[in-house]
C-alpha cells in the first residue's frame, strides 16, 4: 500500500459525490491462463439498484472483488466512488459495504459482537450504540446474544446486510445475497434494498433469479467473463430482438423437441403448461412454426420475450462464441 | 443524504481504534473457545509437572546388579549404602563375570557393581583397591549423576559402617563417564527455567500460527480484507491478547516451579516478567508469520513444530549449549529460546542483571521485529 493511499484512507467521502458511482473500463482478470473477466466496462449511477446477472462462473464475483480492491485487475481500471480502484482501495473500502457470497461473519461471535466489531473497525464514534440501533432495525432484539453461527439462513443474511450498512456506506456490493433464502425473506430483503436505494445508496447486486433482476433499475448480463447486455429491463429485452410465441395444448414435449431442431427457432423453453418459442429473426421464426399453427390441438399467441428468454438466448450464443 | 449520514457516525480514531477492534474480537473468540482456553491454563501446569517429575536427569531406582567376588562386611556395607541412596535398585546378583557382562549388555541392568576378591583386606591396608562400577553408557544423562554421586557416598558409607578413619584414603573407582553430563544435583533447578521457555514457545507459536489461516478457512478473511483495516493493525490485534495469555502462563509456571520444586528466584522478578513478555511477543510474532505463509491450519501447525524442534534440541534446554558442535551453536544462536534460557536461568538461579543480559535481550527484540516485518510484508491484502 502506497502512502498516497494511506493518506486518503481516512479522508471523508466526497461530499457531493460523483453521479457515476462505478465507472470502470476494460477490466480484465486472469487466473493462470484462464481469463475470468474480459474487457468489462460498466457505469452505475448514484441511487441505482444495478443487477449483475450471469451463470455460475461467469465472472460476477471476480468483478465485484475488483471493484472493492480485493483483486487487482490485470488490465483496465476506473473509479469506484470517485476513487481509483487500483491505487485507492483503502478509501473505497471505507465507503463500500461488501456482502460476500458465503456467510463471512464470525460464527463464534454473537450478533451484537459482530456488529460492534465492524463498528469499531470502521471507526464509528459509538460502535456499541450503532450496534444496538442496527439490532433494533433488523428486528434481532431477541437474538442479539445468539452466536451468529447458530442463526438460520434468513437471519444470517439479514445480519450480513445489517453489518454491511452499519458504517453508512455509499455503495453496497452484494454477491448473490439471496442464495438459499426462502421467498418471504427474499421479498423482505428486496424491500430493504429499495428503501436503502431511495435514501441515495447505490447497490450492485449479483443474482441468478429473474424476478430479482426485474426489480433492478438496470441490469448487466455477463457470461464467460464478457458483458453481453446492459440497460433497463425493457431495454435489454428490446435490444435482444427476440420474437416469442407462447403455445399451449397437447403434446408439447414432442413439439418442443421438433421445434428445437428447426432453423429459425433459437430457443424453446417450457413455462408451466406452456412452451415459449423464440427466434431472433421474426420472419424465420414464423416460417418455422407455420406448419404447427393450424394444429387444432395447439393454441398459439404472439408474446413478449421475458428476461429469462433473453438470458437463455444470450447464454447459448455466448457458449457458441467462447466454448 | 450521504453527506449527513457519513458525518454522523464516523469520527476516525485511526490505528489504535482498529487495533482495539481486532483485539476485542480476538479476546471474545478466545473466551468462546473453551477447549483452547482450558489448554492454555492446563498445558503449562501439566507440562511443568510432567517434565519436572518425569524428565529427570537425576533419576532414581536405576536397575543395578552386583557381582561379589568375596563375601565381606565392607562389600555388604557398600551395597546397603548404595541401596539407601535410592539411586540404585539391585535387581539381581550375578554369579560369574560372564553373567555380569550379559545382564548389562541385554539391558537387565544399567549398572553393575563388582566387588573384587580381597577388597576388604586391600582397603584396610590402604592399597586403594578398585571397585568396578560398570555403567550402561547408552543413556549418559541417566547414569551420569548416579555415577557422580557414587564416589562420595561409598566413602561415607564405609566410614559409618566400618569406622574407618576420616583420613583414610578414598576408594578408587573405575567409572565410565561422560564428563559433559555431570549436572547439578537438583535437576529441577535447571529444568524449570528451561521449561518456562519451552512451554511458552510451544503454546505461543501454535496460538498465532492458527490465527490468520483460521480466518481464511472459515471464510471470514474476505470480509476482513474488504474492511478498512491495515495488516499491521490486524497483526497487533491478534498478537496482543495472547501476550496476556502468555503472561498468565509464565506466572503459573514460575509460581508452580517455586512452590512445587522450590526453584528460587535469585534475581529481579520484575526484570524476569519484562523479558518474559518480550519473549512471549517474539514467539507470537513468529507464529503469526507462519500463519501468513501457511495455506491452511494444518500447514501452520506443521511449520510451528518444524520451528519448535530445533528450539528444543539446540537451545541448550536438552543438551548443554557449550557441548554442541560449532555449527549447531550458530543455529542455536538465532533461536529465541536460546537467549531466553540464558535470561531465565540467569535471573532465576544466578541473579543476573539486565546489563549482563543485554545481548540476549537485543537478540529477542531483533527476532520479534524481523518476524513482524516479514508478517506484515507477507500478509496478502488482496485475494489475488
Amino acid at each position: 500500500m502506497g502512502s498516497a493511499d494511506d493518506a486518503r484512507a481516512d479522508a471523508p467521502a466526497p461530499a457531493a459525490g460523483p453521479d457515476v458511482v462505478i465507472d470502470v473500463h476494460g477490466l480484465t482478470k486472469r487466473f493462470g491462463d484462464r481469463t475470468v473477466v474480459r474487457d468489462l466496462s460498466m457505469q452505475v449511477r448514484r441511487g441505482q439498484i444495478y443487477g449483475f446477472l450471469g451463470p455460475n462462473g461467469s465472472g460476477k464475483t471476480t468483478t465485484i472483488r475488483m471493484l472493492c480492491g480485493l483483486l487487482t485487475p490485470d488490465a483496465g481500471g476506473g473509479t469506484c466512488l470517485g476513487y481509483d480502484i487500483r491505487t485507492e482501495s483503502r478509501a473505497i473500502k471505507r465507503y463500500v459495504g461488501y456482502m460476500t457470497q458465503r456467510f463471512s461473519l464470525y460464527e463464534d461471535l454473537s450478533v451484537r459482537e459482530n456488529l460492534e466489531f465492524v463498528g469499531r473497525v470502521y471507526g464509528l464514534s459509538d460502535p456499541v450504540g450503532a450496534a444496538r440501533a442496527a439490532i433494533a432495525r433488523l428486528g434481532l432484539e431477541g437474538r442479539s446474544e445468539q452466536l451468529a453461527g447458530t442463526l438460520s439462513g434468513g437471519w444470517k443474511q439479514r445480519l450480513a446486510l445489517g453489518t454491511c450498512i452499519l458504517p453508512d456506506p455509499q455503495l453496497l456490493l452484494l454477491d448473490e445475497p439471496t442464495a438459499g433464502v426462502d421467498p418471504k425473506a427474499r421479498r423482505d430483503f428486496w424491500n430493504e434494498i429499495h428503501a436503502l436505494a431511495a435514501d441515495g445508496l447505490t447497490v450492485l447486486v449479483s443474482t441468478h433469479y429473474m424476478d430479482e433482476a426485474e426489480r433492478c433499475h438496470a441490469i448487466a448480463y455477463i457470461a464467460y467473463g464478457v458483458l453481453l447486455a446492459r440497460g433497463g429491463v425493457e431495454e435489454v429485452v428490446r435490444a435482444s430482438g427476440l420474437s416469442t410465441w407462447t403455445v399451449s395444448g397437447v403434446g408439447l414435449n414432442d413439439l418442443g423437441a421438433r421445434l428445437a431442431r428447426t432453423p429459425g427457432v433459437d430457443m424453446v423453453a417450457p413455462f408451466g403448461a406452456n412452451l415459449h418459442v423464440a427466434g431472433r429473426d421474426k420472419a424465420l421464426l414464423e416460417a418455422a412454426i407455420a406448419p404447427y399453427r393450424s394444429d387444432p390441438a395447439l393454441s398459439w399467441r404472439p408474446d413478449r420475450a421475458t428476461l429469462e428468454d433473453v438470458f437463455i438466448d444470450l447464454m447459448s450464443r455466448a457458449e457458441d462464441n467462447f466454448r | 443524504m450521504n453527506g449527513g449520514r457519513a458525518g454522523a457516525g464516523e469520527r476516525d480514531g485511526g490505528f489504535l481504534r482498529r487495533t482495539w477492534a481486532m483485539l476485542v474480537k480476538e479476546l471474545l473468540q478466545l473466551r468462546r473457545d473453551r477447549i483452547t482456553f482450558a489448554t492454555m491454563i492446563l498445558i503449562p501446569l501439566m507440562q511443568l509437572l510432567l517434565f519436572g517429575y518425569a524428565i529427570n536427569t537425576n533419576p532414581r531406582n536405576l536397575p543395578a546388579i552386583v557381582l561379589m567376588q568375596e563375601e565381606s562386611d565392607v562389600g555388604r556395607a557398600i551395597l546397603t549404602a548404595m541401596r539407601n541412596t535410592a539411586y540404585f535398585s539391585f535387581v539381581r546378583q550375578a554369579r560369574t563375570e560372564a553373567e555380569f557382562d550379559r545382564l548389562i549388555a541385554d539391558g537387565t541392568a544399567q549398572f553393575g557393581v563388582e566387588i573384587p576378591a580381597n577388597f576388604e583386606r586391600a582397603l584396610r591396608r590402604g592399597e586403594r583397591p578398585a571397585l568396578l562400577v560398570a555403567a550402561d553408557a547408552t543413556d549418559p544423562v541417566a547414569t551420569g549423576s548416579a555415577l557422580a554421586a557414587l564416589n562420595g557416598l561409598v566413602r561415607t558409607a564405609l566410614r559409618r559402617e566400618r569406622g574407618l578413619p576420616d583420613e583414610a584414603p578414598p576408594a578408587s573407582f573405575e567409572i565410565r563417564t561422560h564428563a559433559r553430563y555431570n549436572p547439578a544435583a537438583v535437576t529441577q533447578l535447571n529444568i524449570v527455567p528451561g521449561l518456562l521457555g519451552i512451554i511458552l514457545t510451544m503454546t505461543m507459536l501454535i496460538f498465532t500460527a492458527l490465527s490468520v489461516t483460521r480466518e481464511r478457512e472459515r471464510g471470514t478473511m474476505e470480509s476482513l480484507l474488504a474492511m478498512p483495516i491495515r495488516p499491521v493493525e490486524i497483526m497487533l490485534g491478534k498478537i496482543l491478547p495472547y501476550v496476556g495469555v502468555g503472561f498468565i502462563q509464565a506466572a503459573i509456571i514460575v509460581g508452580a516451579g517455586t512452590l512445587v520444586f522450590g526453584v528460587p528466584i535469585v534475581g529481579n522478578l520484575a526484570l524476569l516478567a519484562a523479558l518474559s513478555t518480550l519473549f512471549i511477543a517474539t514467539n507470537l510474532s513468529i507464529g503469526y508469520t507462519f500463519s501468513t505463509v501457511a495455506q491452511n491450519q494444518l500447514q501452520a501447525v506443521q511449520m510451528a513444530f518444524m520451528f519448535f524442534l530445533p528450539n528444543i534440541l539446540l537451545s541448550g534446554f536438552m543438551f548443554p549449549f557449550a557441548g554442541m558442535p560449532r555449527w549447531a551453536q550458530w543455529i542455536g544462536e538465532v533461536l529465541p529460546l536460546t537467549h531466553y534460557l540464558r535470561i531465565t536461568r540467569g535471573i532465576m538461579l544466578k541473579g543476573t542483571d539486565l546489563a549482563t543480559l543485554q545481548y540476549d535481550t537485543l537478540m529477542l527484540a531483533a527476532a520479534m521485529l524481523v518476524a513482524m516485518t516479514i508478517a506484515v510484508l507477507r500478509f496478502r491484502q488482496t485475494l489475488d
